[in-house]
């Protein structure tokens, strides 16, 4: 049965996708993820095929869709066999964009949201510093008045999906110190303005396909026309952006966390030690049982979650308990999966490794397991 | 350009389809697709229609062949007919032939036939060419290419060695081969509209057919699977593989 959140029309479009990703971007994912990058082609194929941005209406480049059709892309995206390309595409259609169709004005949507969504330019969202990750009231990249109207911002940037090769970025700026939460600001960014620059590119446990970026603001100068949204308004809004982020994120790692089962559980079935399939042994066999319950459970949390924001609530804490419950069973999975295939697993060809260490950011990026606690937590009265 | 496209509807295209009592592929509550082969015919009708033309899915099958016109119609195609009738459970290619033949005949105006060269679970590969005959159409096999130029049929024809170039007039029916293009993904934009389009749905009486007409004369007395292939023989030392292979040969009485 299906879902609420999905038609018969849900799942034609999962069918498209299936056959683009694995056709075109699976026979890929080796060599990807072998260079630490994935080529910019990707964005353009998906923003051509329709892929990119399905929730924004047609005259954004979207195609009328809503959170069931995300869910479905992010999901088949997971079959790509390179979690980094996912992320990326996700940063780019489910991330840095909402905001600029969400609080944009016309002209910027014209400017940077078309472009993106049509993949002809690439987006970064700059949100965490050097100095303030989890704490994101604590950041210290300031944009102050230029005395022209525009604006001149300093400051650094850390762990930025696609900011090594970005054309513009969704930037976090602090513009009134004394304001507290209400002196905060969002820019949209051209990469190539003076005083932009990529310091470095990080070398990282996983998602290695995807290029993580520090960046660094040195007086770099903005028009009035790029200040997204209202001016000291953006910590609300950089806050409602990161709701979007972790319902697509979980949507990735639980489809992900489902395909390396159905590859363990194949496995299981094959091999065989002292006699017999190693799936037979009890203590395997309940642990297909426990993985198959969680994944389960953390499906059917995210889709009544996007079923919720799709009827028009804002379930923060539903999502919260979402993006934590599967950072923990995708993580949970994909060690036990990795154990069940013994050697295999630790060896690169057969991809599991490669999925145990892309799922490790799921408990960290987008706000880690502790910052979901004390999301839900402060909802009890504690 | 009016182009008329047949395609099937077949069980599970990925997976292993199973076979009913009656010796038959089993295609009533299974999951299926649009036989992936007829997606590159439906791709070249599109690209021959153009912006002007108009493509026409034709179906025949169970309830859930609407599946393979809805694809076709989420790809870009116009109309859709589906044929429905249950007495045609367990047609054969002659009785498929005949009721596609009178649904084609019904297009008022066709330039084109187009067809997958062999579908994907029968495998018979006649279906087409029946259907030529039937309408007294010519019938080029195999196209690589299609093309249409002042009113004529030029197509690219596969061959073993390569191909040949072959003209025809119109109308004609044409099959075409997986090489000859690279279906487009439908768009979710796609798949919305192929809920608005027309879709029609025939019964054999509706076509002006006879019980008769659709009666098989074929029918499936058994089943048996294709023995295994066994393993070759290699032979290592190269002194000795000339003389062996001289043996084999005469052996087989090829030499
Ligand atoms: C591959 C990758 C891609 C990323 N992409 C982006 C991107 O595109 N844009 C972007 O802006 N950011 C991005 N990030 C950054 C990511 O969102 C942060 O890493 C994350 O929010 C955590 O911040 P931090 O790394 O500074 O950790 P810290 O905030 O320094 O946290 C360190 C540890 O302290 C814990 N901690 C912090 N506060 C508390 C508390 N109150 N109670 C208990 N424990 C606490 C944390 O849970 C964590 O375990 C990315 C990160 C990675 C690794």
């Amino acid at each position: 049965m299906l879902h609420p959140l999905f038609t018969e029309e849900h799942e034609q479009l999962r069918r498209s996708v299936r056959q683009f990703v694995e056709s075109e971007l699976a026979p890929h994912a080796q060599e990807w993820e072998r260079e630490g990058g994935f080529p910019d082609w990707v964005f353009k194929r998906m923003g051509d095929l329709g892929f990119m941005g399905v929730r924004f209406p047609e005259e954004y480049g979207g195609q009328g869709g809503d959170w069931g059709h995300s869910i479905v892309i992010a999901e088949e995206m997971a079959r790509c066999g390179s979690g980094g390309v996912g992320m990326a595409i996700a940063v780019q259609s489910e991330m840095a964009t909402p905001p600029i169709f969400k609080f944009g004005t016309e002209a910027q949507k014209q400017r940077f949201l078309l472009p993106a969504i049509k993949g002809e330019k690439i987006v970064c969202l700059g949100i965490t510093e050097p100095n303030a990750g989890s704490d994101v009231a604590g950041i210290e990249t300031t944009a102050r008045p230029d005395g022209d109207g525009g604006w001149v911002i300093n400051g650094r940037k850390i762990f930025i999906t696609n900011g090594v090769r970005a054309d513009f970025c969704v930037l976090v700026t602090r513009n009134d110190k004394e304001a507290g939460h209400h002196g905060f600001s969002l820019f949209l960014v051209d990469t190539d303005t003076p005083g932009f620059e990529v310091s470095r590119k990080l070398d990282k446990l996983g998602m290695r396909s995807s290029d993580t970026a520090e960046l660094v603001l040195d007086d770099v100068r903005v028009p009035s026309e790029q200040l997204l949204g209202e001016q000291g308004h953006g910590f609300v809004e950089i806050m409602w952006e990161l709701q979007g982020e972790r319902v697509i994120g979980a949507a990735g790692s639980i489809a992900g966390g489902w395909l390396v089962f159905e590859k363990t559980l194949a496995y299981a079935k094959e091999r065989h030690a002292f006699g017999r399939p190693i799936g037979r042994f009890q203590v395997n066999r309940h642990k297909f049982a426990t993985m198959a319950t969680e994944l389960e459970a953390a499906r059917q949390l995210l889709y009544d979650t996007a079923l919720a924001w799709e009827r028009g609530e804002y379930p923060v804490k539903q999502i919260s308990m979402v993006k934590l419950y599967s950072g923990l069973v995708v993580n949970r999975v994909m060690n036990e999966c990795l154990q069940l295939w013994g050697g295999m697993g630790y060896a690169t060809e057969t991809g599991i490794e490669r999925a145990w260490r892309d799922s490790r950011l799921l408990r960290i990026g987008g706000g880690t397991d502790e910052i979901m606690r004390e999301i839900i937590s402060k909802t009890m009265g504690l | 350009m009016n182009i008329v496209v047949l395609v099937k509807y077949i069980p599970n295209p990925e997976g292993t389809p199973e076979m009913g009592p009656d010796h038959r592929l089993k295609r009533e509550g299974v999951e299926g697709a649009l036989d992936p082969g007829d997606e590159h015919s439906v791709e070249a009708a599109l690209q021959l229609a153009g912006s002007d033309g108009e493509v026409t899915l034709v179906t025949m099958g169970p309830e859930a062949a609407v599946g393979a016109l809805r694809r076709g119609l989420s790809m870009g195609g116009h109309k859709g007919v589906h044929v429905l009738d249950d007495s045609l459970k367990g047609a054969d290619v002659l009785v498929t032939a005949r009721v596609l033949a009178a649904v084609v005949k019904r297009q008022a105006g066709f330039d084109l036939v187009l067809a997958g060269v062999e579908s994907t679970d029968g495998y018979t590969g006649t279906l087409p060419m029946a259907v030529a005959e039937l309408l007294d159409l010519p019938n080029v096999t195999f196209a690589r290419k299609v093309e249409v130029a002042d009113g004529t049929l030029k197509v690219e024809r596969q061959t073993e060695a390569g191909y040949d170039e072959v003209e025809c007039p119109l109308p004609a029916v044409v099959t075409v081969t997986a090489g000859a293009n690279e279906p487009r993904y439908p768009t979710l934009k796609g798949i919305m509209q192929a809920k608005q389009k027309p879709m029609d749905t025939l019964s054999v009486s509706d076509l002006g057919l006879s019980a008769e007409d659709v009666k098989a004369t074929q029918e499936v007395m058994g089943l048996e699977p294709v023995a295994a292939k066994e393993a070759g023989e290699v032979i290592e030392d190269p002194e000795e593989a000339p003389g062996r292979v001289v043996e084999f040969l005469t052996k087989a009485k090829v030499i």
